[in-house]
């Protein structure tokens, strides 16, 4: 309790502001809970699942990142396009529609999304190659300038392809209640995305946690050279990271579409969101870009479902960025993060 | 060893005479341009390609705000993704302060053809002053906190402010229940250029009107950039470009430099704006949009990073391509059988140029001399971990004790 206050008062001005901000929102979102409360739960559930998905967007922003200090541009366009080639595969190549039965639709699902997210861990592993292993040497806006240019061209490549239409797929999981407790429900479509999310991040982090592959990972985005001379072949262990991340966009792609509609510019903006939650959770942080996600995710949905003194949807951006920028100046590190020296 | 320096010297300020040539030059064609346009469409197989004055208005507004950023990005170093900011503030400010706008109030100011009209109309010249002024303040403002980041993290920061202004004025016409920015609708028409009761848009030879401001303007803005370059100003501008932290240790205060080049860069693109706003007689909030801030900062890089010569190339060569070049090339494709229409690819199209040009030719198409060099010998840009982690720093203490 003493060091608390202790604390509380050694911290700065800037700090308090931030503190004052986020109790600002937490009144406001109890104000909120006590109105309604089941409404409120209900919300946060949608936030919770959607949130997720941005969590496997904001995970590939994460460890490219973490191991070549590039904000990606072009990786929510990758998603996007994910997005696209699995509603060609769903619903020209396999011909599924919502009348199949179950053992069907679930493995042309599982299908999908293996043969998604090898090609795109390829696309993915081919743009770092192509347009950003050449400016390794080079100061660091080249690379950054550079991926804005390769997200204006994956978005073209969906617009050339699928043209300005949306695209969806059929209601393969009907939303019907997974359970009903007093008003607050969860359905089926919404769990799936779920469990395509959960095994994921298990995953990952079982790779970078356990194998040999996830521990050159980790010692390259610590120190190249130095992992260089300890035999890492660093050039494999980059391309290998963006293949990882372009599976994960493919990944999210197919989660995505079973729930929205998307088209080749879905990703720009998603990808905006899903980078702000990796920046607030810690870029390069694990853990800190899905916790990032969930809370975006969160807050988007506050934003948009709650009845008392929501800014609602038209402001989702200037909230989002809002966020984003205050993130970046109170706490340039992140939730989990550790000092970076792009902060102050 | 004299013989050598004073062949140099001659070098030297022959090439400068040519430059002063070269450009003089330049301005004297800008100037008499809509006189010889119309000889130059009739000339064969290029004459259809030859942009008209209405599009050479717009094409320098664009190279003016590229100029602009180009103190931002090309002369700091600083990645600005959000300009289309101060692009909307200063057409928004033209908005406010030349139209009907703020129909409660009556006000004139050196605006004689508008006395007796409802909402606040001030001399369009005075506007585009205003304009610059309230963009430089926002361009402060925003520059306060966030310019303390580095690199990417700036990037990110003004993109979300990029984002965040078009959305607002969006929104802005019910702001506690005042309407502001007139929503999606955007604000119109707002009030020509006028001397007293000359007014430019009804005029007969009004896009040559225009067209001769827009020059004018340019050309304080290259004039202001040059100098600037060659200022105290702009060599810690540059200092910082290198190696922020060589900077730093040389005295270069490094928040007040970086805020002057955000406020600099922002008046341009105030002005800008402004012009535009009565160019087009509106400020509507669908032109404002990251794609704007991309396809700005895409000329910079097309014509090369704080080469000012190289800057207004790459504007006037993209900008032809927006208004009117990738449309003809279109409308030549469709004659000659291809289905093919580039302008729904425009974006696309000048991805591939920023990637293009970042690969093969990183200095752009007229390169800064300095530029060239530090890609050439590359840069110590590598962040100083060990100053910066708290830690680092008592171990090494304790280590000497």
């Amino acid at each position: 309790m003493a060091s608390a206050l202790e604390r509380l008062r050694r911290s700065s001005a800037v700090d308090l502001t931030g503190l004052g901000l986020v109790a600002l929102v937490l009144f406001w979102l109890a104000v909120n809970f006590v109105k309604a409360p089941a409404e409120f739960i209900n919300v946060g559930l949608i936030g919770l699942t959607n949130g997720a998905i941005y969590g496997i967007v904001a995970l590939g922003y994460t460890i490219v990142y973490g191991i070549l200090q590039l904000i990606n541009f072009a990786h929510g366009d990758v998603f996007a396009l994910s997005g696209l080639v699995a509603s060609t595969v769903i619903v020209s190549v396999l011909g599924l529609d919502a009348d199949a039965s179950v053992p069907v639709i679930v493995g042309g699902m599982l299908l999908t999304l293996v043969v998604i997210m090898t090609m795109f861990s390829f696309v993915n592993a081919t743009i770092e190659r192509v347009a950003y292993k050449p400016l390794r040497h080079a100061p660091r806006l080249a690379p950054l300038i550079t991926a804005i240019g390769v997200s204006f061209i994956v978005q073209n490549v969906g617009l050339a392809i699928y043209g300005v239409n949306f695209r969806s797929v059929p209601a393969f999981i009907p939303p019907t209640n997974v359970f009903e407790i007093g008003g607050v429900s969860y359905t089926w479509d919404k769990l799936a995305a779920l469990m395509v999310v959960v095994p994921l991040l298990g995953l990952l982090t079982w790779f970078v946690r356990q194998t040999r592959q996830g521990k050159a990972m980790r010692a390259v985005s610590q120190d190249r050279e130095a992992s260089a001379m300890m035999g890492i072949d660093v050039n494999r262990t980059i391309s290998i990271t963006f293949a990882i991340a372009g599976s994960l966009a493919g990944a999210a792609g197919i989660v995505f579409l079973l729930q929205f509609n998307m088209r080749y510019d879905t990703g720009f903006e998603l990808g905006l969101i899903a980078f702000t939650a990796a920046v607030l959770g810690g870029i390069g942080n694990l853990p800190g870009a899905v916790l990032g996600a969930i809370l975006i995710g969160l807050i988007q949905a506050f934003n948009e479902g709650l009845t008392w003194f929501a800014p609602g949807s038209d402001w989702t951006r200037t909230i989002v960025f809002g966020i984003l920028i205050l993130i970046l100046v109170f706490r340039p590190e992140g939730l989990l993060g550790e000092r970076t020296p792009e902060g102050a | 060893m004299t013989r050598l320096g004073q062949l140099a010297e001659e070098v030297r300020s022959g090439g400068r005479g040519r430059t002063y040539a070269i450009a003089a030059g330049l301005i004297l064609l800008a100037v008499i341009y809509p006189e010889i346009v119309e000889a130059l469409e009739d000339v064969p197989l290029i004459g259809d390609f030859v942009p008209g004055v209405d599009s050479m208005v717009v094409m320098i507004v664009f190279t003016m705000m590229a100029v602009g950023l180009n103190v931002v990005v090309g002369y700091a170093g600083l990645l600005d993704l959000g300009y289309v900011a101060f692009y909307a503030a200063g057409a928004y400010t033209a908005g406010w302060l030349a139209s009907q706008q703020f129909e409660q109030v009556s006000f004139s100011f050196f605006s004689p053809t508008h006395n007796d009209e409802p909402g606040i109309h001030f001399s369009m010249w005075l506007v585009l002053i205003i304009a610059g002024v309230f963009t430089t303040i926002v361009g402060i403002l925003i520059g306060l906190p966030t310019l303390r980041l580095r690199g990417d993290y700036l990037a990110i920061v003004t993109l979300g402010f990029g984002e965040i202004v078009p959305q607002f004025v969006r929104n802005g016409d019910s702001l506690g229940g005042f309407d502001l920015t007139n929503g999606t609708f955007g604000i119109s028409p707002i009030d020509s250029l006028a001397f007293g009761s000359f007014v430019f848009r009804t005029q007969s030879n009004r896009a040559e009107l225009f067209y001769w401001t827009a020059v004018a303007l340019l050309l304080f803005t290259v004039f202001c950039c040059i100098r600037l370059r060659d200022s105290r100003l702009g060599r810690a501008w540059v200092a910082i470009r290198e190696d922020e932290t060589a900077a730093a240790a040389m005295g270069v205060p490094l928040m007040r430099t970086k805020t002057w080049s955000y406020a600099i860069g922002a008046f341009f693109g105030g002005v800008a704006g402004a012009f535009y706003a009565s160019f087009k007689s509106g400020a509507f909030p669908a032109d404002f949009y990251f794609n704007i801030s991309v396809f700005l900062l895409c000329m910079v890089i097309l014509g090369g990073m704080g080469s000012i010569a190289g800057v207004i190339l790459g504007g006037m060569l993209l900008g032809y391509l927006n208004v009117e070049g990738l449309s003809t090339i279109g409308t030549k494709l469709q004659d000659g059988g291809l289905d093919f229409d580039p302008t729904k690819y425009q974006f696309g199209i000048y991805g591939i140029i920023v990637v293009v040009v970042m690969l093969f030719r990183p200095t752009g198409l007229i390169p800064e001399r300095r530029h060239q060099i530090e890609l050439a010998e590359g840069v110590h840009d590598t962040p100083f971990y060990d100053v910066q982690t708290e830690g680092a720093m008592t171990d090494r203490d304790r280590s000497n004790d």
